[in-house]
């Protein structure tokens, strides 16, 4: 299982890479396996604000439809459209390609709440 | 997962083969092993086996038996010789559905119904109830049975692998014969659309054959496969599109329903709908673009906004790369073509009544 360690992570399995008060998610590799082929995503809309927590999107899977939550509160700047045309990038590279979308931080404090990946490790074990 | 569930007899290879297990009909099942795309495409393009240990073997054996199946049945028994099998239905009083399944004609007193895993003792316990003869025996073997099938194009080859070069039995036809010291019961029927067989054996050598099947070029595919290849092809799941309060004519397989015949148990109800017309029958749908996946409970709607009914099937198809699913809807509705559309999540799907099956061998 690929947890890489310069990431942050959610009970949700989504990950967080932060640069500045910019934050990209996606879903983690432990998440992939477990959806196994993703079939669609439902990606949030550019500029849309949203809370920590809400729901903004869902991965689908040949047997089930998950929703994606935003690990953190702000504004959505920019959308992994790839995804929408190949969707299966998720589960051929969950932390490269496969990135969902990107989020302008309101809060840094929301950043506490997010694991490292030992925690996110134990979490899954 | 649950305690409660059954294990199956193959369940120690699943675990060696990583397979997710998840609960169904009572049993711990694997659903997937890998990609549940790639194992729907091995069977369409190689050979698939499937661990069916979960169905239920009903045997009835004595003078009298083919009469009485045929009080309890919807096909027609007389119409199988000594190894031949035939879909059919067990119907309730109203017609409804308590289980659809294969009966095989061993000899001339003995016949093997191959029933649904979540409907076993309900079949069982419908059908001792209607016993109407004591020297008829109706024994319940689900417990002591391994089951697996295979399928998919290729598996004539890996059966003669499997068997030292025996040849397959004929379509819907069953070989009973010891093996290796083990006695194996071989029909040809699947449940995917595509050439195949079932295996049935002793619990304790199930294992061993599944084992034989994949050394000899099957591929291991779980349950989720199994759900998109039987809903490509318009089969009925149990317990999601049939169901008691549903007739077979409303299901659309009045094929396998013999009103010539005589008396059977919800024939009465089945001859009135056949005179005074169905309201709705169990219609197939399929999606115009591509989109979210629908999904069993997704509504379906008239272009004028009427809420329809809700799909009872509904999956992503592998082979066709659209929505497909399927639901009871107003016969009128029913007509090929006729334009719906399919919600998910709030957004309207457009999609439109197809012919059967959604999906054709190029």
């Amino acid at each position: 299982m690929n947890i890489p360690d310069n990431l942050h992570y959610t009970s949700d399995h989504e990950w967080v890479s932060i640069e500045g008060d910019l934050a990209t998610v996606g879903i983690t590799d432990h998440a992939q396996e477990e959806l196994s082929d993703v079939v669609f995503v439902e990606l949030p809309s550019v500029g849309q604000a949203v809370g920590s927590g809400d729901e903004v999107g869902t991965v689908e899977s040949v047997k089930a439809a998950s929703p994606i939550y935003s690990p953190l509160g702000g504004e959505i700047t920019a959308i992994n459209t790839e995804l929408e045309g190949d969707p299966s990038v998720i589960n051929s590279s969950p932390y490269e390609e496969g990135w969902i979308f990107k989020i302008r931080l309101e809060d840094a404090g929301d950043l506490d709440d997010l694991l490292d990946a030992t925690s996110y490790e134990d979490l899954i074990s | 997962m649950s305690r409660e569930l059954k294990e199956t007899p193959l369940r120690e290879v699943h675990l060696e083969l990583g397979a997710k297990l998840v609960g169904f009909a009572g049993w711990e099942m694997p659903i997937r092993y890998g990609s549940i795309l790639e194992e729907h495409q091995s069977v369409r393009q190689a050979a698939g086996i499937f661990d069916i240990s979960h169905m239920g073997h009903l045997h009835v054996e004595g003078a009298g038996s083919s009469e009485w199946l045929n009080r309890m049945l919807t096909n027609n028994v007389d119409k199988l010789s000594d190894g031949e099998a035939q879909y059919t239905f067990l119907l309730n009083e109203e017609g409804g559905v308590i289980d659809d399944l294969i009966l095989y004609r061993l000899e001339e007193t003995s016949f093997l119904l191959v029933v649904n895993a979540a409907r076993v003792a309900e079949a069982f316990a419908w059908m001792r109830a209607n016993k109407i003869k004591e020297e008829i025996d109706l024994t319940d073997q689900s417990a002591e049975m391994a089951g697996m099938a295979v399928q998919g194009p290729l598996v004539a080859e890996v059966y003669s692998r499997i068997m030292g070069g025996r040849t397959l039995p004929r379509r819907n036809e069953v070989d009973i014969f010891e093996i290796e010291g083990h006695r194996l019961t071989v029909c040809r029927t699947g449940y995917t659309g595509e050439d195949g067989f079932e295996l049935f054996c002793r619990a304790g050598v199930g294992s061993y054959w599944f084992r034989r099947a994949l050394e000899d070029g099957a591929r291991a595919c779980g349950l989720g496969a199994r759900d998109t290849l039987r809903l490509e092809m318009c089969y009925p799941l149990n317990g999601s599109d049939l169901s008691p309060e549903r007739t077979p004519l409303e299901s659309g397989l009045g094929f396998f329903v013999d009103l010539e015949k005589e008396d059977f148990v919800g024939r009465e109800v089945l001859l009135a709908q056949k005179s005074e017309g169905l309201s709705e029958v169990l219609t197939p749908l399929v999606c115009l673009e591509s989109g979210p996946p629908i999904r069993p409970g997704c509504k379906v709607f008239a272009p004028d906004g009427q809420e329809l009914g809700r799909l009872t099937s509904g999956t992503l198809s592998p082979s066709v790369g659209v929505g497909i699913g399927m639901a009871y809807l107003p016969c009128d509705i029913a007509q090929v073509g006729t334009a719906v559309s399919v919600e998910v999540r709030g957004r309207m799907i457009p999609a439109e009544v197809s012919k059967k099956p959604f999906y054709k061998k190029a």
